[in-house]
């Protein structure tokens, strides 16, 4: 097991990239510490997948290094890299049995055979397929098959990382939630460094100690879960994350005020004068129905579960609310109030510092 | 898939059955009726039972051909299909090369037959052709009219030239439909290069083996043209398999009775024996 | 790296394999392009002078010639029959469980292990006995023996791939079932269509022992006026060669404009 390290680290598909849109993975830097959990979230052909292949080994990239600790593994095949991975459908080898399946990688490493049934006996136990360990992999639900995959992945204890892109496609919802439950118990339990690629929000923040979401090719931000609910470093993280996303406004900023067509907010703390398109942002769970304060109309609400969604404009742009189950409504209202230490304002679409902690 | 029952299915079905009976069924009876009849001449018939079957089974001359037509669809077998599956793994995946390569092999299988044939007759022959005349200059004593050894390598690199290629392009589909990720799975696994083969590509192949098999089973043992041009059956009988000594009885000698029996007996051989393999191959598929 | 050597040891492979395949055509070619003289007196590995009296003598002579139509003749009209008795036959087999439909089905199947040389003779009997011998639709009508089995089982996979649903909207909005079946459901199946068809082109242009015993004059195959002309010089080596390298010709172009779409026909796990 190794910190992982990618360094200056971008891809480009074509042989000579120019433009800024010929690049699948931007340069980036980023180091992951042994045995965290870390998720790389983002839509479909954001990079996710192109910077999976690289530690994978199946591509090999443009420009940067990657490092398992201190080695230098950009030049590698895939092999000597030492990692494990699941797939987005189940990988498994249809001819074999459980059993077979789940000690093939060790077999192929030349592992005394009293070994390889004590570890296959005990991945077994962790997958909950003891039962089934004689059966034939062909003819098992997706799922099954989904946790061989996963079972073939720690089977090894000394892999340097496993990989999961998007591992939970196939699966029903219902599996879903608990392999997911089990993924995370196992990540407690073994410690192995874990890299989750998916789309899927919830799956990344409820499964990662660290999110790196990514954008067009570029990682847009890394940090905890809380930290991108909290404070995106981007419109698209406000966006992407939390649902109903961050609402955004067009905004001019003076000072510790906000001037969103013509009305005047309040801010947590003072800001420097910026060129640029201005923009604040407020999580939807920051506002509040109110009779003074930003001028909205209210299209339709809707109940789900333990809290309400109020979806609306202010100034012409989507602007929701959310409010908890036990708080009441008003019957009709048409301003709404923002916590001014929620605000965040972003030029150009990156997050600025307000002035004195940016000092 | 549950398919709902529609007994008025038959309809669409009707023109199918038409044309096969017209084609089969009628030509089948046809066969059945000479086979247990027998003819002084003028048209008469009379009943002979299973007379016919009975010598058609007894004949030395006809069970050598059955032994020379299993020996023969049982080495074509044993080369066609590991040579098929071989090129199959060599073949490109994709690209222009890849377009090519597959318009290549497919030529064979588009030459009618008897040109096959002519194309071999006219290549092993020692003075014009190619393969006869640079094996001559080696010193090596070849001579496909004479020599019955000659005559059948002549016939199975002929048979291995025409249809290895459908192998090939079958299990090259196979292949084809392999996900990438198998591949991944397999090299973070530090599979070897015969565990890929044994334990993913095959698997997958399986399914078009199976027809491959089938389809080089029947159309080996119904041979007929390819040699008929190169050896006419010779030397001697050593490559009269099944098909020429059918049609020299029938056609040549017009020996209906025999013929008809000989006929149904081959019809029926072929139909066992492909159940046997379609059985034993889904039977294996099922246990693995 | 281990890749490049792979790929490598995959060119030779390839290359010989080609070799193999392409030099056996290759010397029917090089001797269609001599004389008969060069041919038996000289051993070149090319033509020294050249000729193209060869063809010259094929394309001007209709006794020749025509055997080229004929071949196309009964092979075009054999292909349209066979997909038109395969499609509708093919849908039932898809949709709908029917009385007796597996037993149906695998009895077509043996169909395509029957071997001509069985069907030679009373084909012969059948078709004069109904005034059909020597004419094109009889050797048409002699190949969809292996043919139409072959359309069916091809057209069902395909047809299975596509989702019932389709059907149910279409019947849903007011479609009559021929207006469906040509209007929506065969675009939807056209390279099957296209697969079906390329392989009964290809059966019934390369059958020999059929096409030659129901035919005498009119509608005789090329090959089998190739193998008259062989017995009966016996020596004209440089126009025999020709001729066969044009019953190559029409193949190769078959192969060249479906070449795209073998693969993926095969790919969908029928022949």
């Amino acid at each position: 097991m190794a910190q992982i390290t990618f360094d200056n680290l971008a891809h480009s598909y074509l042989p000579a990239p120019k433009a800024d849109t010929d690049w699948a993975l931007k340069p980036m830097s980023l180091t992951w510490r042994d045995g965290g959990a870390y998720a790389l979230l983002g839509s479909s052909g954001c990079g996710k997948t192109t910077l999976l292949n690289i530690i994978s080994g199946l591509l090999h990239p443009s420009q940067g290094r990657v490092l398992f600790g201190d080695r230098d593994v950009t030049d590698l095949p895939t092999a000597e890299r030492n990692i494990a991975q699941v797939f987005q459908f189940p990988v498994v080898y249809d001819t074999m049995s459980v059993r077979e399946n789940l000690a093939f990688p060790l077999k192929n490493r030349g592992l005394p055979s009293d070994q390889i049934a004590a570890r296959v006996d005990a991945v077994a136990r962790m997958i909950g397929m003891t039962d089934t360990l004689d059966r034939r992999a062909r003819g098992l639900t997706a799922d099954a098959k989904q946790k061989i995959s996963l079972g073939r992945g720690m089977v090894r204890q000394d892999v340097n990382a496993i990989l999961f892109d998007e591992p939970l496609t196939v699966i029903d919802p219902q599996m879903k939630w608990e392999l997911r439950t089990q993924l995370k118990a196992l990540h407690r339990e073994f410690g192995h460094t874990m890299i989750y690629v998916t789309h899927d929000q919830t799956e990344a923040l409820t499964f990662a100690d660290e999110v790196v979401v990514m954008s067009e090719g570029r990682v847009v931000q890394a940090g905890t879960p809380q930290s991108l609910f909290d404070a995106p470093a981007h419109t698209f993280v406000g966006y992407f994350i939390g649902s109903p996303g961050m609402n955004l406004l067009d905004a001019q900023v003076q000072g510790a005020t906000a001037l969103v067509a013509g009305t005047a907010i309040p801010l947590g703390a003072p800001y420097a004068a910026r060129h640029g398109r201005v923009q604040i942002g407020i999580r939807p769970d920051a506002v509040r129905p109110a009779t003074e304060g930003l001028p909205f109309r209210l299209i339709r609400a809707e109940d789900v579960g333990h809290h309400r969604i109020l979806r609306g404009e202010v100034a012409g742009a989507p602007f929701n609310l959310v409010i908890p189950e036990d708080e009441p409504i008003p019957a009709s209202f048409d301003r709404v109030a923002l916590d001014p230490a929620r605000i965040g304002v972003f030029v150009d679409d990156w997050r600025i510092d307000p002035l004195e902690r940016a000092a | 898939m549950d398919k709902p029952v529609n007994n008025r299915a038959w309809f669409l079905v009707l023109p199918v059955l038409v044309i096969v009976a017209f084609s089969a069924v009628i030509p089948l009876m046809t066969v059945v009726n000479y086979s247990v009849q027998d003819t002084f001449g003028n048209n008469q018939f009379f009943w002979n039972g299973l007379g016919w079957f009975q010598d058609v089974l007894e004949s030395d001359r006809i069970r050598a051909a059955l032994g020379r037509q299993l020996l023969f669809s049982a080495i074509i077998l044993a080369i066609e299909i590991p040579l098929g599956i071989f090129i199959a793994l060599n073949m490109p995946k994709r690209g222009f090369w890849a377009s090519l390569v597959l318009v290549l092999m497919a030529l064979p299988l588009l030459i009618p037959w008897n040109v096959v044939g002519t194309i071999w007759q006219v290549f092993g022959r020692v003075d014009i052709g190619l393969l006869g005349h640079t094996l001559a200059m080696l010193g090596i004593d070849y001579n496909y009219v004479n020599d019955p050894w000659d005559a059948w390598a002549t016939i199975i690199v002929m048979d291995v030239w025409h249809w290895t290629s459908l192998v090939a392009l079958l299990c090259y589909a196979g292949l084809q439909s392999i996900p990438d990720a198998y591949y991944q799975a397999a090299r973070i696994d530090q599979a070897s290069r015969w565990g890929v083969f044994r334990y993913i590509e095959l698997p997958k192949m399986q399914g078009v083996l199976l027809i491959a098999v089938l389809l080089r089973f029947m159309d080996s043992f119904m041979i007929y043209t390819e040699p008929f041009v190169v050896t006419g059956g010779g030397p001697g009988n050593a490559t009269t398999f099944l098909s020429i000594d059918l049609v020299k009885m029938a056609i040549g000698q017009f020996d209906l009775g025999p013929a008809a029996a000989f006929s149904l007996i081959y019809f029926l051989v072929i139909l066992l024996i492909s159940w046997v393999f379609y059985t034993v191959m889904t039977a294996q598929r099922d246990r693995t | 790296m281990t890749t490049t050597q792979a790929s490598r040891g995959s060119a030779v492979v390839m290359t010989l394999y080609l070799l193999f395949l392409l030099v056996p055509i290759y010397w029917l070619v090089n001797m269609s392009l001599k004389t008969n003289a060069e041919i038996t007196g000289t051993f070149s590995l090319y033509p020294l002078n050249p000729t193209l009296n060869n063809y010259r003598i094929i394309l001007t002579d209709p006794s020749w010639y025509m055997g080229y139509v004929n071949s196309l003749i009964y092979v075009v009209m054999n292909t349209a029959l066979s997909l038109a008795v395969a499609l509708p036959a093919a849908y039932a087999f898809s949709r709908y469980r029917f009385l007796g439909d597996k037993h149906l089905f695998f009895w077509l199947l043996t169909n395509r292990m029957a071997p001509p040389a069985v069907f030679a003779l009373p084909f012969f009997q059948l078709y004069s006995a109904v005034g059909l011998f020597d004419t094109h639709i009889a050797v048409a009508l002699a190949h969809c023996l292996f043919n139409v089995p072959l359309a069916v089982w091809i057209l069902e996979g395909f047809m299975s791939g596509v989702p019932r649903e389709i059907d149910e909207t279409a019947y849903i909005d007011g479609y009559s079932f021929p207006r469906f079946f040509t209007r929506i459901f065969m675009p939807l199946i056209a390279s099957g269509i296209g697969v079906a068809a390329f392989f009964c082109f290809m059966f019934s242009w390369v059958e020999l022992l059929l096409s030659r015993t129901l035919t005498s004059v009119n509608a005789k195959p090329i090959a089998a006026t190739m193998t008259r002309t062989v017995s009966a010089s016996g020596l004209d080596w440089g126009v025999l060669a020709a001729a066969g390298v044009l019953t190559i010709l029409p193949g190769a172009l078959v192969i060249w404009f479906v070449r795209n779409y073998i693969a993926k026909g095969f790919a969908l796990g029928r022949v």
